[in-house]
């Protein structure tokens, strides 16, 4: 979800329509005023939401309190087991509470890159066929048909791949557990294929139709046109859309915690019950006490998120709109 | 997430005199890899479908549920999720409207402030849905809903819990991309001209919005609105902890009731059932009104879409 305007026109209008402007009077003003400052709204949010999902985090930080239970760096280090060996384990209900989150970062980790090595290969290619060769007709019965498949809510989705996919892997696969990364992984590949879809699609559109033609004219193939030339140049935006769809993926929560298993196991199986950070959230959220060290760390995991899906996003956004300043197509 | 066309891909078919065995290849993988992702969708709509036609019935959709929720109807989970969506729509859509008014018709495009909201908004989009319920629970409920309580209610718990009002803001500011985007392209797309002639006949700045742009951008507006409907009645973990009940005796009637919903509904049958085959036709049902309602949504909004787009090339 970008927001993309189109730039030579805003340029173009603006300066004229701020020359006709008529110095309108109080209401004018008012509800000038009232625009502005609703406009706001979406800067607040974003200050709001890092605020406060820190805040409930600070006490990780700043309580001696909390620190009898959990610190932020014992969140990361290993603990010893009896003979002495690392262990990484998330046990936050055991009666020694347990908050190492490797085995929640591995576990989203895991059901993302399954996500993206089925969901990447697919939708590049299918948007190499709506931009380079399907016909406008085809492309207004396909675009609409992977918005559809985005609509659908991913409660939706993972209540499939419990009840159906689940049953498919484990047929195909003989794995012993029926739900597990595996299975997340394929649900949450339906969640990121059409963002993946569109960013690359709008990447491959926004090559100049010049550099077609000019491969085309020195003899190569509609292929070698496609493989050599649009499909480089169109790299950066292709990059772009895995980078945001891994940023979809790890922030997915409905589709994982239905159909993972949410064991927090630390192990790169695919085949075994797996737990995500967002799983974790959703879970253990409702059941905890407000203000224990518990919630503490609950936030303190939503605040990763919330910062690493930022600046995912942040660097997805700004590949595109290099790629588009580069080929001279802002749009 | 919408480029303008561009006439690349026909251009390109027109130039191009010799078909080889690589360039047959190469349109067939790429089309098969449309015909999987086609399939993907087809695949959930028609098991859905397929599953829940039999349990959809009218008593279904209009009866509470009985028997510790193996029998009966999800009427109330309805109920909820079409309350909770149009007090979202009621936040979300004026304040996205503005904005887009802002980014198109006042901020200048060197402004920072207006490049600083574009930013939010693109990254808004892109939060998480889990963080939100955390920044519901402890932004609105903990801090807002408890501050009310302490100032006008002496204390009492009021607004300082889950409930219908924190869950629909919680979903406004989560939609609140949606519906910028769509006002946004739908503004830019009316004629400069328009504009101009608006404010040569001596209309104010604010006259030519409101009743030249508005109107024109009419459909791209309902658009946005609709698919923000769509998303905001599919979403589950922003309420997960701001307002949403798996099972109440009473329909929610006041901003400060709890409800239900049907996204909730599969996450909790589904999750939490301790007899998966006795609930396992309720679950198809509430599936497949969930689906229902977000896919009609959608249908609507892409129909506008294209019909509004087919109208302004015709009139270009």
């Amino acid at each position: 979800m970008t927001t993309r305007v189109s730039t030579h026109e805003a340029i173009d209008r603006e300066p004229r329509s701020r020359s006709l402007r008529h110095t309108g009077g109080w209401g004018e003003r008012t509800a000038e005023v009232a625009i502005r400052v609703v406009a706001l709204v979406s800067i607040a949010a974003i200050l709001l939401i890092l605020l406060f999902v820190g805040k409930e985090a600070l006490p990780l930080l700043t309580s001696s309190e909390v620190h009898k239970e959990v610190t932020l760096g014992g969140m990361f280090a290993p603990l010893r087991d009896a003979s002495g060996d690392a262990l990484y384990a998330w046990q936050p209900v055991s009666e020694v509470p347990k908050y190492n989150v490797f085995p929640l970062i591995v576990g989203s980790l895991k059901v993302t890159v399954v996500a993206l090595v089925l969901a990447v290969p697919i939708s590049v290619a299918a948007a190499v066929f709506v931009s380079e060769y399907a016909g406008p007709r085809m492309r207004e019965v396909v675009k609409p048909a992977i918005e559809l498949l985005a609509g659908i809510p991913s409660v939706v989705v993972g209540f499939f791949a419990l009840i159906v996919m689940a049953t498919w892997v484990q047929t195909l696969f003989g794995t012993e557990h029926r739900l597990n990364a595996l299975v997340a992984g394929v649900g949450l590949a339906f969640a990121i294929c059409p963002i993946v879809f569109s960013v690359s699609e709008d990447a491959l559109r926004a090559v100049p139709r010049a550099y077609r033609e000019a491969a085309l004219a020195m003899g190569s193939t509609r292929a070698q046109t496609v493989v050599r030339v649009v499909v480089p140049a169109a790299a950066p935006g292709i990059a772009a859309s895995i980078v945001l769809g891994f940023g979809r993926a790890i922030g997915e929560t409905m589709i994982v915690v239905i159909a993972s298993g949410n064991a927090a196991l630390l192990d790169a199986s695919l085949d075994r019950s797996t737990r995500t950070i967002t799983a974790t959230i959703a879970q253990e959220l409702g059941e905890v006490v407000v203000g224990s060290p518990h919630y503490d760390v609950l936030f303190a995991l939503g605040a990763m998120l919330f910062i690493a899906t930022f600046v995912i996003n942040f660097f997805g956004e700004r590949i595109v709109h290099g790629m588009r300043r580069k080929l001279g197509t802002v749009s | 997430m919408t480029a303008v066309a561009g006439p690349a891909a026909v251009g390109a078919r027109k130039l191009v005199g010799t078909t080889r065995r690589g360039d047959r290849a190469l349109a067939l993988l790429t089309a098969a890899a449309v015909g999987v992702i086609l399939a993907m969708l087809a695949i959930i709509v028609v098991d859905v479908i397929a599953g829940g036609t039999r349990t959809l019935s009218w008593e279904f959709v209009t009866a509470d549920p009985r028997d510790g929720m193996t029998a009966g109807g999800i009427f109330p989970a309805i109920f909820g999720t079409l309350v909770l969506t149009l007090l979202m729509t009621v936040a979300a859509v004026p304040a996205g409207v503005a904005t887009a008014i802002y980014l198109t018709e006042y901020a200048s495009m060197q402004s920072p402030l207006a490049r600083l909201v574009r930013v939010c908004v693109a990254n808004l989009a892109g939060v998480p849905s889990i963080v939100f319920g955390l920044f519901g629970l402890g932004f609105f409920i903990s801090t807002v809903g408890r501050g009310i309580d302490q100032v006008v209610y002496g204390g009492q718990g009021v607004y300082g819990k889950p409930c219908l009002l924190w869950s629909s803001l919680t979903l406004a500011i989560l939609t609140l991309p949606v519906v910028v985007v769509a006002t946004e392209e739908a503004i830019l797309a009316v004629p400069r001209e328009l504009r101009e002639a608006s404010l040569a006949l001596g209309a104010t700045r604010l006259q030519t919005i409101a009743r030249v742009v508005l109107p024109e951008a009419l459909g791209g507006i309902l658009t946005g609105t609709i698919l923000a409907v769509s998303r905001g009645g599919g979403e589950v973990a922003p309420i997960l902890f701001t307002g949403v009940a798996y099972y109440l005796p009473h329909l929610p009637t006041k901003l400060n009731d709890q409800f239900m919903n049907l996204g909730y509904h599969v996450y909790v049958l589904a999750t939490q059932s301790p007899d998966v085959d006795r609930t396992k036709p309720l679950l198809y049902g509430t599936a497949l009104v969930l689906l229902i309602l977000t896919f009609l949504l959608n249908l609507i909004a892409i129909w506008i879409r294209s019909r509004s787009r087919k109208s302004s090339r015709a009139s270009m």
